[in-house]
């Protein structure tokens, strides 16, 4: 009786969560004229047809480009400057520590919708303004709060007797952080940095905001989908969909913990 | 432990703050000189915007939609956390299953939500196919603002319900499986043991999620754009309107500074209830 319970429970929320989901992959699929014949729930054959228009026609491709790049240097500035950062909270003790990890956790809270504006101005001034960098620079500050926090996190989780047994050998502290705590921290670091890439990957309103003529494809779907027919709305949904499930698959091991981290 | 290396975690730690004050901390003090600028007196912006009908209409558009969206996720996420925190055979799947969403952006969901809720969408034709309606429903337009919202608060719910889930497993999860040994120990019955042991040391989390979510509801953007366009007006959707379409900075600096004053109050709230937490269990020294 409770088997079954959990059974119903387990197929019911994961109909919930799946099925609109599936649904817009299958209507990303389905051939444009099956669309507006009303009786025609399910596609008579697949064609990835939109997909293609979409990426190839209609600029997808180089907005999708443009995505990966903006990331790509959000990450690396992010975690060039988080991770001592993440280091220095994690196994140092020093005046205005907690000080520091509550401004962490504050700026993490304000959302980039308040400061894009100003933003351009100040992109203006550097000529900045409608570059990818501009997009990746205001990315990098809305990941780099959350990279501190978890990171520093991370290293605490790797015990501080290792840096110092490798120390006692000859090591310098750099040196084990380097040969020691680094590889150790290295599966936690590389998921923090696709949830990273996932943040920046979804982020639209700086990105809309930043960048005209280099738009990010989130920013690119919110100034053409609407004008677009109906098909293209669901293509430019399952690119968008399709890196981020992926993505998600490889880092559900830390799910919970990231999570808990960035959010709690 | 090495008080005396003082220096070097300073040195560690500088770029980041100089990073932070650079691209967060100077954009806040510009939001202030775009919102107060204007050649009439540094309060005509304000007062254009806060005595607008359009404003009104986005505060209470985005409080309410707030309101009837984080309890409903609430009541499923609490559900859904006690569910997978059974640890039953496959929980493992599902917890993958409800954490899905929490990949998707806002564009996505809506894009999502359309592809059910349009005209010639699933649900219509499904509806057809069984005979239920004869002529398909609109979701969508000005006409049907009442249709949208509902639309909107659906995928709202269906996109960030895991998010408040992710941090009550989270929560559950350090509950000390002794308490409810002892429990045990006593009789007590189920529903006694979620009352009164689970619950109240869920708190912390339920408080930490409630402030989480009342923060990201100020900024409900992309789903509100995509599928009601303005019909349905929100704070940051009229950021976006004014800056973009009617391309004047300072009217949208002011909606932007609105935001900005609500986070900081949420903000406030939540890094001070959470501080004793997470201070106590974040240093290792």
């Amino acid at each position: 009786m409770k088997k079954a319970l959990y059974v119903i429970a387990f197929i019911g929320v994961s109909l919930w969560f799946t099925t609109p989901l599936l649904l817009v992959l299958l209507a990303s699929l389905t051939p444009s004229s099956d669309f507006y014949i009303m009786d025609k729930v399910l596609p008579s054959k697949l064609t990835f047809d939109h997909i293609y228009k979409l990426l190839v026609n209609l600029g997808g491709w180089k907005a999708l480009i443009v995505s990966i790049q903006v990331a790509l240097i959000a990450i690396a500035i992010s975690f060039v400057l988080g991770i001592p950062a993440g280091y220095a909270l994690a196994r140092y003790v020093f005046p205005g520590k907690n000080v520091l990890k509550l401004m962490m956790l504050f700026t993490r809270s304000i959302p980039l919708i308040v400061i894009a504006v100003p933003l351009v101005t100040m992109y203006l001034r550097f000529n900045l303004a409608d570059t990818m960098l501009g997009v990746a620079l205001a990315h990098a500050a809305m990941v780099l709060p959350f990279v501190v926090l978890i990171t520093s996190s991370i290293f605490s989780g790797v015990f501080v007797e290792y840096e110092e047994a490798g120390m006692i050998f000859g090591l310098s502290r750099f040196g084990a952080f380097l040969r020691i705590t680094l590889p150790l921290a290295l599966p936690g670091l590389v998921a923090s940095a696709i949830f990273a890439f996932i943040m920046s990957w979804n982020e639209v309103f700086a990105a809309s905001i930043l960048s005209i003529t280099n738009r990010t494809l989130p920013a690119h779907i919110l100034s053409t989908a609407m004008a677009s027919p109906d098909y293209f709305k669901f293509a430019a949904g399952t690119i968008m969909a399709v890196p981020a499930m992926v993505f998600i698959f490889i880092i559900r091991k830390y799910l919970i913990s990231m999570w808990g981290i960035s959010l709690k | 432990m090495r008080k005396a290396e003082s220096f070097t975690p300073m040195l560690l730690i500088l770029p980041t703050v100089a990073y932070l004050i650079v691209f967060i901390g100077y954009p806040i003090i510009g939001i202030f000189q775009l919102a107060f600028d204007n050649p009439n007196g540094w309060l005509e912006n304000i007062k254009q915007v806060l005595l607008s009908r359009d404003f009104r209409n986005a505060f209470i558009n985005t409080v309410v939609l707030g309101a009837i969206v984080i309890p409903i996720q609430f009541a499923l996420a609490v559900v859904l956390a006690l569910l997978v925190n059974k640890k039953w055979k496959g929980y493992n799947i599902l917890l993958y299953i409800i954490a899905m969403p929490l990949a998707l952006s806002d564009v996505t969901a809506a894009l999502i939500s359309y592809s059910i809720f349009a005209p010639n969408g699933y649900l219509n034709k499904l509806l057809l196919k069984l005979n239920w309606i004869e002529r398909p429903i609109y979701f969508f337009g000005y006409m049907f603002r009442s249709r949208e919202f509902f639309v909107i608060v659906l995928t709202e719910v269906w996109r960030a319900t895991p998010l408040v889930f992710v941090i009550l497993l989270a929560g559950l999860q350090s509950i000390n499986k002794e308490y409810f040994e002892a429990a045990d120990v006593f009789g007590f019955s189920p529903w006694q043991k979620l009352t009164k042991i689970t619950l109240p040391l869920l708190k912390p989390s339920i408080l930490s999620a409630l402030l989480v979510r009342t923060l990201f509801a100020f900024q409900i953007f992309g789903v509100v754009w995509l599928l009601a366009g303005r019909d349905i007006t929100v704070l940051a959707g009229e950021t976006y309107y004014w800056y973009v379409f009617m391309n004047n900075q300072n009217i949208a600096s002011v909606y932007a500074l609105v935001i900005a004053l609500l986070t900081f109050v949420v903000g406030w709230f939540y890094v001070s209830t959470i501080r004793s937490k997470y201070l106590e269990e974040g240093v290792r020294s």
